[in-house]
């Protein structure tokens, strides 16, 4: 069994409420960090922990804090980013609705650290049940003393709200997640300068993921060192993985870094084998946005290594013959898997949320749609093919914003994976699509 | 103060100036093309993307490249930064690129469109275009909208540069639009109307850089190489009173803020100057307004060569064509 940090007391009866969760050793990170540490001291816990992010750029969390400009006289802010809508993703869901917490817990020690007086929880707007289980949380944690005026007797005060979306994915990109926040248009914005300098109301900010703020609980209450141990070089700790697809145990697990692909698809502690007994075809291991592997690929490096749940192994081979462990949504596809229907509806999405400020995304993402519903509905002509590769590329590194590069990959990787099944579809005639389609 | 190299030409601006800016200091094809840019208003920019550069050193201190091309609109140079436009093929491919997308949709409806002959989107596409289209679908339609007696907004030919939202942003007193819906779906918002009744609204017109927005009063009236240019002015008690006048034979058809070469307006004017002085006797007449040779609008359009601009013209190609060949721009980079 792989050690659980987050995840540890998931079971237990009655872990949403303050009673339960406290008397589980909760809030001790709290108690520690304010009574015996510095701010300083806790960043530097978090360094040492190795702790990346993990809302999808794996960006060291503890070197993101060093950023933060603490000359400025400014109020600085801690924005944790709940918009949680990357296609495959539901670990953030899970761990706010079931340990909600850890979260509120989290986000107390690590404005601490930041120097924060006033943080927020932006979550999306689907999420509203988890809204008020997370406004419950953050009630009981003022009525005990963890929140507002002179938490636990010290000079540091906190206010904590928590802030809906409307539901836009771009709002997930942290500088269109502060745009919203501040009550405008989602619209990402030009960087520089990074949130870090100017973000919230042009203060400094850090914009992180729930899963990076509630793991610098269990590091600071064991150490950043103890936090270290656990993984494989640069790709420390746990990671909670949202498994969905084809396989017979889908579900969130919380997995030690390091894992190895096929030990977490195949075995009974974790997804369980593909379904109905079928074969493995692909799978896309971080996220819609991040590129699709085939069976031979995603189980083995193409140095033939076994491929290992880390962020470095993951994307060993580059784009080439790797992928990346982006936000940990790993959809399993089995043999009956039609990859150009799968990449149609991710694509559909991207074009869906564009914001489209930036010319290659709200254009680009358009087109990549219509040419793959063209393909799907046996209208397709072989050039086509050359044509999504073509604007892909153009796409790719162009945009304002990661969107355009997460619509890309997606069409890049398929292709470059899958292209005969693209050219049967160009080649097929159109009763026959449309029958095909209909029955599946 | 920065020095940068721009295709092989150096240059020194002052410290922020951004790539564009510094571009133009030194002129000619080293410049890249701006759609969405507008230096007279604050925050427009890097949003269209056919600006696109490539920084392949980032400063003397630290020489590393920049992972991607860049907008040259909004990033600041730095001492010792190397920058390529035209001499990179990354940068003219990337172009090319924004081009086709930028055409994807729009309903090249030249023929009857008043913007024709002074249409950055025109004249991108000619530098930067390819001759043929790849798209085969139908294209995004909306219905035409008139923003109060004097505007028309075909919102079908927009290329959501955003210029026009910043204008009743930062011109006008209060916001009165902005933008509505997301993606291709996005389009400016009708909260536009409630901007008529301001005295600068008609500056959406002149930032514009396609037929989205255009003068009702000009409409159909003529094509604008059929008219003369004329610089002249009137006291006005709200802007500079500086314009152009658009005349066929003693009429004046259209009056426009004075645009410079790059396509913008420094100085704006007012709707009262704009459409309500129609007659050449509100006006003091400066005499023909310089148009580059190369526009359409040059056509029949005689005037005296200043020697002293032709010189300086030569010599910058000089410099220019001697800056291509620098090692810089070896076609592995
Ligand atoms: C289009 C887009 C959507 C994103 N959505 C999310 C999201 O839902 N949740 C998240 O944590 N990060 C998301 N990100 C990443 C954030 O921009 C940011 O990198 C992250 O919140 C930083 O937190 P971390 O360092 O803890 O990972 C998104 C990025 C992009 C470009
Ligand atoms: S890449 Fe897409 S989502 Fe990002 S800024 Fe550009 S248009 Fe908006
Ligand atoms: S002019 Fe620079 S992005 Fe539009």
């Amino acid at each position: 069994m792989g050690r659980k940090l987050l995840l540890e007391h998931i079971n237990e009866p009655g872990i949403q409420s303050f009673k339960v969760y406290r008397q589980k050793g909760g809030y001790a990170s709290v108690e520690k960090a304010l009574k015996t540490m510095t701010p300083d001291a806790v960043t530097e816990e978090v360094k040492k922990s190795g702790l990346r992010g993990r809302g999808g750029a794996g960006f060291p969390a503890g070197m993101k804090w060093s950023f933060i400009d603490k000359k400025s006289d400014k109020p600085r802010y801690l924005v944790c980013n709940a918009d949680e809508s990357e296609p495959g993703t539901f670990k953030d869901r899970y761990l706010m609705e079931h340990i909600p917490h850890i979260l509120v817990e989290g986000m107390i020690t690590s404005s601490y650290a930041l120097g924060a007086k006033t943080s927020f929880i932006y979550i999306r707007g689907e999420y509203m049940y988890i809204v008020r289980i997370l406004e419950k949380a953050i009630d009981e944690a003022y009525a005990n003393g963890f929140l507002g005026k002179n938490i636990l007797g010290t000079d540091y005060s906190l206010d904590l709200y928590v802030h809906p979306g409307a539901g836009a994915y771009i709002c997930g990109e942290e500088t269109a997640l502060l745009e919203s926040l501040e009550g405008k248009r989602g619209n990402p914005r030009l960087k520089p300068p990074f949130p870090a300098v100017a973000g919230l109301y042009a203060c400094p900010t850090v914009v992180n993921n729930v899963e990076t703020i509630a793991a610098v609980v269990p590091i600071v209450n064991n150490g950043g060192e103890e936090y270290a141990k656990i993984g494989v070089g640069k790709s420390t700790g746990t990671k909670l993985i949202s498994a969905s697809g084809h396989i017979n145990k889908p579900g969130v697990y919380e997995i030690e870094l390091g894992l190895p692909v096929e030990e977490f698809i195949y075995s009974e502690e974790y997804c369980g084998g593909i379904w109905k007994g079928r074969k493995l075809k692909a799978v896309v291991a971080g996220g819609s946005s991040v590129p699709i592997l085939p069976t031979d690929l995603i189980l083995k490096t193409a140095k033939g290594e076994p491929r290992l749940m880390t962020y470095e192994s993951l994307s060993d081979g580059g784009f080439v013959s790797g992928t990346m462990l982006g936000s940990g949504g790993f959809i399993v596809m089995d043999e009956t898997t039609n990859i150009v229907k799968n990449l149609y509806t991710f694509s559909r999405f991207y074009h869906h949320e564009s914001c489209g400020q930036c010319s290659p995304c709200r254009e680009g993402t358009a087109w990549l749609e219509k040419i793959l519903h063209r393909l799907l509905h046996g209208q397709g002509k072989k050039k086509d093919i050359d044509i999504l590769v073509d604007a892909a590329k153009k796409i790719e590194g162009n945009t304002i914003c990661p969107l355009g590069d997460a619509a890309a990959w997606p069409v890049a990787s398929a292709i470059r994976h899958f292209r005969k099944e693209f050219e049967e579809e160009a080649a097929a005639l159109p009763a026959e699509r449309n029958l095909e389609l209909a029955t599946h | 103060m920065a020095k940068v190299t721009i295709d092989g030409i150096e240059v020194e601006v002052p410290d922020g100036t951004t790539i564009l800016n510094a571009a133009r200091q030194i002129g000619g094809e080293v410049v890249p093309p701006a759609m969405c840019y507008y230096t007279s208003l604050k925050e427009t920019g890097g949003k269209c993307r056919v600006c696109l550069v490539k920084v392949t050193q980032g400063s003397a201190k630290d020489p590393r490249p920049m992972p991607k091309l860049v907008a040259s609109c909004r990033t600041p140079v730095a001492d010792g930064m190397v920058v390529q436009n035209v001499t990179s093929p990354d940068v003219l491919e990337a172009r090319k690129g924004v081009v086709e997308f930028l055409l994807l949709n729009h309903p090249l409806d030249c023929p009857i469109c008043d913007q024709a002959g002074e249409c950055d989107l025109q004249d991108l596409s000619y530098e930067h275009g390819t001759e043929g289209t790849r798209t085969e679908f139908e294209r995004r339609t909306f219905d035409k909208i008139d923003i109060g007696d004097k505007i028309k907004l075909h919102m079908t030919r927009c290329i959501l540069c955003y210029r026009c939202v910043f204008v009743a942003d930062q011109l006008t007193p209060e916001r009165v639009h902005g933008v509505l819906n997301r993606g291709d779906r996005s389009e400016i918002s009708t909260y536009i109307e409630k901007a008529v009744d301001n005295d600068f609204s008609g500056n959406m017109i002149d930032v514009c850089p396609v037929g989205a927005l255009t003068d009702r009063t000009f409409r159909f009236k003529s094509r604008v190489w059929f008219t003369k240019p004329m610089d002249a002015h009137r006291q006005c008690s709200k802007c500079c009173g500086k314009v152009v006048l658009w005349m066929k034979g003693n009429e004046v058809l259209r009056v426009t803020g004075r645009k410079d070469q790059y396509g913008e307006v420094k100085e704006f004017i007012c709707n009262e100057c704009r459409f309500e002085h129609k007659n050449t006797a509100d006006w003091t007449i400066e005499g023909p307004r310089h148009i580059n040779r190369h526009s359409v609008i040059s056509q029949n359009h005689y005037e005296k060569i200043d020697l002293q601009n032709l010189k300086r013209e030569v010599e910058r190609q000089i410099v220019f064509q001697k800056g291509r060949q620098l090692p810089e721009a070896s076609p592995n980079s």
